[in-house]
């Protein structure tokens, strides 16, 4: 079985500027869920931004779920984090103009990988079932803009975990969330992280929560240009 | 399909700019083509203003000037023509009908015809409407007067007044025939053609009135004819016509007729046929039409950068949905595509909108216009030009969509997953 992240010399800019990622090396178990902190502009968001295929490293090779992201066109990186990757922001992340029941289900409908996952079940009945796991299941008619953060949250959860995809990465979901929130949040987060086998990778500079996870990384240690 | 569903919901979650979007490109189509409508229905009024008429004789002179005088009663008639020539060709075998038309007088600014029974009977106007009486009879005396309906109602005439006839053409002739009272007998039904701003005499009336200016000069004073010596004469001879309305017997021989009249040696004379000048007068006044279409073409242009202007500046409250998208999976094409189709969306709504709109306006107005203008707007499907209309103003929107496309375009791929809100 293949690594779930397996980064070697990467080199990462924007445009001309200064390098914002140089990584000699990365390695993630399939499986693992990964704590991945560092202060403000030290890159992290920069380098989900690489791990997920939306940017384009300039040196190095990135292999992700045994892909070497490098030998895919931009339409085919598309389609592979469509497929294999759920993404959580820190905050905003629902379409204003959708129900929660749209927001949660849009992956699937984009992607057809992640439409054949889900066991044969609707689109909609999936989606409801995660709704109920993570405690939204009364909310999916309701429009986003009436949510709260952290239910906002929840549905960004639904959102990345439905039709399993094996990588879940998650950018500071719970910054905007109280203490007892996060722990909460977390605890469902890996519960579905688990029933679905995924790997996950969560982001923060928050180190209260470390000692919930399996592995720690410091992305100031690992990260050669943030100085 | 996604792209399209997601098209849709945002567009309706912008329902109030959605909205005024598609209204403002909706007024615009309905301009475009209502005005297409008016200028079909300004053509077609103008060229139905006389039919069934197949010739229009006078003396040699311009085509447009002979239709303007005895058709639109505009302009003046160089000469006459004898009444002895009329007569000559009133009997031809190839002729069914004559209208004979005795021009050249004016009661306030209104056209004086000089006519004879066969003008209620012939005359024929949109699609061959006959000439109807309002009120009272058509004249057939010396002094019987007949009004066209405007005539009446701007005049305030009614049965029975006496009106006095000027000789020469003007707004006020100084020359007034005062002597001669004349009498209105019947009020004709209102056509919205010229008819309705034209005076009816008998062609023996005309020649009344003209009784003392054989020599071109007014007769001199106290020689001027009564009303008692105009009737005391056993008959009026009539000497001239201007110009006399033809219909063929057989519709084949039109052609042959012209040129036959055109050949006349006795008295230089020559024939039109309605239609083809009537199209003729109508290709000259077309450069108008082509300029108000121009006009509208540019305010459904600005209709649509209306749109294109709201679409562009929703672009910045809509950076954290492009990469919410981009993070689920959402290519960059899809991007554009999302946005190409909010734009085509818009276009479309807001051209069928505006077509409903012409047609709303149309039926509600159509009366109203046809009462107050004398125009009237045919109401029909939409056709060919409607819909090429249609179409261009959709494929704008598609053409235009892709500037705030590419334009999101650049910004998901320069923003990635990192959104600065």
């Amino acid at each position: 079985m293949s690594l779930a992240i397996d980064v070697r010399h990467l080199r990462f800019r924007y445009g001309g500027g200064p390098w914002v990622l140089d990584i000699p090396e990365l390695t993630l178990e399939r499986g693992e869920r990964a704590f991945l902190f560092g202060p403000s502009g030290s890159g992290k968001t920069t380098l989900l931004g690489v791990l997920a295929g939306v940017l384009e490293a300039d040196e190095g090779s990135v292999n992700v779920l045994g892909r070497d992201l490098a030998s895919l066109s931009g339409a085919q990186r598309d389609a592979f984090r469509a497929e294999h990757i759920g993404y959580v922001f820190q905050m905003f992340n629902l379409i204003p103009y959708l129900s929660v029941l749209d927001n949660i289900a849009l992956p699937a409908r984009m992607n057809a990988g992640r439409r054949a996952r889900l066991d044969g079940a609707g689109v909609k009945e999936t989606a409801a079932l995660l709704a109920d796991h993570l405690h939204i299941g009364d909310l999916l008619k309701k429009p986003v803009t009436e949510l709260s953060v952290g239910q906002q949250q929840r549905v960004a959860a639904c959102r990345a975990l439905i039709g399993a995809p094996e990588l879940i990465v998650a950018d500071e979901p719970t910054s905007s969330l109280d203490f007892d929130r996060r722990e909460a949040f977390l605890e469902l987060l890996f519960q579905e992280c688990e029933r679905a086998g995924a790997t996950l990778v969560f982001v923060s500079h928050d180190r209260t929560l470390e000692g919930m996870f399996s592995r720690t990384i410091s992305l100031p240690d690992i990260n050669k240009a943030a100085l | 399909m996604l792209v399209l569903d997601l098209a849709l919901k945002s567009l309706r979650n912008r329902a109030f700019s959605t909205s005024l979007t598609v209204g403002s490109i909706a007024l615009s189509v309905a301009l475009l083509i209502g005005v297409e409508n008016v200028r079909v229905g300004m053509r077609e009024s103008f060229s139905n203003t006389i039919s069934q008429t197949d010739l229009i004789v006078g003396a040699k002179g311009g085509t447009i000037q002979l239709l303007l005088y005895s058709v639109f009663g505009m302009g003046s008639p160089t000469s006459n023509l004898t009444w002895d020539t009329y007569r000559e060709w009133a009997e031809h075998p190839a002729i069914e009908w004559t209208i004979p038309y005795g021009l050249g007088d004016s009661h306030r600014g209104f056209r004086v015809i000089g006519t004879n029974e066969d003008f209620y009977r012939h005359y024929r106007y949109r699609g061959g409407q006959a000439i109807a009486l309002a009120e009272g009879r058509a004249g057939s005396e010396v002094f019987d007067v007949t009004l066209g309906a405007d005539v009446a109602s701007e005049l305030g005439y009614g049965l029975g007044d006496e009106v006095a006839v000027t000789h020469g053409i003007g707004e006020v002739g100084f020359l007034n025939h005062d002597q001669l009272p004349f009498e209105v007998v019947g009020i004709l039904a209102k056509t919205f053609t010229p008819v309705d701003r034209a005076i009816y005499v008998t062609l023996e009336g005309i020649e009344a009135i003209h009784f003392g200016w054989e020599d071109g000069a007014p007769p001199m004073p106290g020689e001027e004819p009564t009303p008692d010596d105009v009737l005391a004469m056993e008959e009026i001879e009539i000497t001239q016509v201007t110009s006399f309305f033809v219909g063929a017997t057989n519709r084949r021989d039109v052609l042959r007729l012209q040129r036959e009249i055109n050949d006349y040696e006795s008295e230089p004379m020559m024939a039109v046929i309605p239609g083809l000048a009537l199209s003729e007068m109508w290709q000259g006044i077309g450069y108008a039409e082509t300029g108000l279409r121009v006009v509208t073409i540019f305010v459904v242009l600005v209709g649509l950068l209306g749109m294109l202007v709201s679409l562009y500046t929703s672009l910045n409250e809509r950076r954290r949905e492009m990469a919410i998208l981009r993070a689920v999976g959402a290519g960059p094409y899809r991007i554009i595509a999302l946005l190409v189709l909010e734009s085509v969306c818009l276009a479309a709504a807001g051209a069928i909108a505006g077509l409903a709109l012409v047609y709303v306006l149309l039926s509600a107005g159509q009366p109203i216009v046809e009462a107050q203008v004398g125009l009237f707007i045919p109401l029909r499907p939409p056709g060919s030009v409607e819909l090429l209309f249609l179409g261009a103003v959709v494929t704008a929107g598609f053409l235009m969509g892709f500037v705030p496309a590419l334009k999101a375009y650049r910004t998901a791929l320069h923003d990635g997953l990192a959104v600065r809100v």
